[in-house]
């Protein structure tokens, strides 16, 4: 197990997340542990675990999750937002944690590519002329791209 | 009644027999659909990366949607629980709704909170109704076996689906399923989630998510997977094979599209329906259908 010293720990985090749209629940966690046990994705993979991440966050342990590969495996089902005897919202505090990690450009390059495709299609997907014709023959209308707004907007 | 279709990304591209039998299906029940191609990303894809993003991307549609003075019917889950999210968030907090029309009028819009958005699903059963879905159904599937998936984001958050289903005990897919005269089979992993979510991180955990539930599909005896969810249907058809693989599993569960089921139970032909575009042909549920030609 590492140590963990508390020195190196950054007190102030817990209300950075706290005060993140999303994160406002941070602080009610009593540790009940529902969450993790809702959780489809800490039966598989037992290091995202959102109770623990929640205490890693109250601690201050700002580089340990930011700087993580496990806070974005998150599948946002709401289960353990379900189960939550507190209103903590794990779903929606976790996202918090990942905007701040991608603040600080610790997100994956596959998600930071999707802002890019936003931008440059207004769609998850490139609409070509093949799609369209194909779309046609089936008598469906076509795909309009408006990659003009999402540059505006994003 | 009338509702703005909201395909989403992936259906119009990758999920052309959702788009075909639900277009077909509404039609034949008296929901006329309106296109506008101004239409666009939810903004789901960008959650994690930052929310604001999500909710100024979904903003934009809302407004879109309100401009045509229409409710919002979406066929993903992920983009109707986006939108819905965000229209109630909107309708709660008028400082971010003032902040979100600043910069949607850079784009030649403005929200004022006034949209609905419901899943097709939801339309379906609030607007149609199981008694008329029944009274219009021309080929009952008597002897069809089906095992419903619901996906996460139609059972969940509950608070955006008061008074429609309960996520511990979703029914509204199965009486669905059942209006046609199918029949709708539990199973033990029904609830669970497909893994979508984390596919473009992690595909072993989003496959080994997927997996449990094709398992238990195989064993249960349904002819098909019945889903309402491209996302869904990027794990459970998509990448089926790749999961048989890994896994060393001989799998092959046919993977289907509620208005698919529902279109053949009103007398329309596969085809029309989009089935030859189904990766694992669901073979043994057509011929069950009555009077259906060899397909």
């Amino acid at each position: 197990m590492t140590r963990i010293n508390l020195n190196e720990l950054d007190p102030s985090f817990k209300f950075k997340v706290a005060s993140s749209r999303g994160g406002e629940g941070l602080q009610s966690c009593y540790a009940c542990k529902a969450c993790t046990a809702a959780c489809p994705i800490e039966k598989t993979v037992k290091r995202y675990d959102p109770r623990k991440i929640i205490r890693m966050a109250l601690l201050g342990m700002k580089k340990e999750l930011l700087e993580s590969d496990f806070i974005w495996l998150c599948s946002s089902c709401y289960s353990c937002s379900e189960v939550c005897p507190q209103d903590v919202r794990f779903t929606d505090v976790i996202y918090a944690i990942k905007n701040l990690a991608s603040s600080e450009a610790c997100a994956p390059s596959g998600l930071s590519a999707q802002k890019g495709l936003l931008k440059d299609h207004g769609r998850l997907y490139e609409v070509s002329d093949f799609e369209n014709e194909k779309r046609t023959k089936l008598g469906l209308p076509p795909i309009v791209e408006h990659p003009e707004d999402y540059e505006r907007l994003l | 009644m009338e509702a703005l279709l909201y395909l989403g990304c992936t259906v119009p591209i990758r999920n052309l027999n959702y788009e075909l039998s639900s277009r077909m299906i509404a039609r034949a029940l008296g929901i006329n659909f309106h296109d506008n191609e101004a239409l666009g990303c939810c903004g789901f894809p960008l959650k994690s990366m930052d929310v604001m993003s999500t909710i100024l991307s979904a903003a934009r549609n809302l407004a879109i949607a309100e401009r045509d003075n229409l409710e919002i019917c979406a066929l993903c889950n992920a983009c109707a629980g986006t939108l819905n999210e965000i229209s109630h968030t909107l309708d709660h907090d008028q400082d971010l709704r003032r902040q979100v029309n600043d910069k949607l009028k850079t784009v030649g819009l403005e929200y004022n909170g006034t949209v609905r958005v419901r899943n097709f699903m939801r339309l379906l059963y609030e607007e149609v109704g199981l008694d008329r879905i029944q009274s219009c159904v021309k080929r009952p599937l008597n002897g069809i076996k089906l095992a419903p998936h619901y996906g996460c984001h139609y059972l969940k958050p509950s608070e955006l689906n008061i008074g429609f289903e309960d996520p511990e005990v979703p029914r509204t897919l199965s009486s669905l399923i059942e209006a046609t005269g199918a029949q709708s089979v539990d199973y033990a992993s029904l609830k669970d989630c497909c893994g979508g979510g984390v596919l473009g991180v992690s595909e072993e955990v989003a496959n080994s998510l997927a997996q449990k539930k094709l398992q238990d599909v195989a064993v249960s005896g349904a002819h098909a997977l019945v889903l309402v969810c491209p996302f869904c249907n990027v794990m459970y058809e998509g990448q089926q094979k790749k999961i048989a693989k890994t896994a060393g599993l001989d799998l092959k569960v046919p993977v289907v599209y509620y208005p698919q089921v529902l279109g053949l139970a009103l007398g329309m032909n596969p085809d029309e329906l989009g089935f030859k575009l189904n990766r694992v042909k669901p073979a043994e549920m057509l011929k069950l259908v009555e009077g259906l030609e060899v397909f």
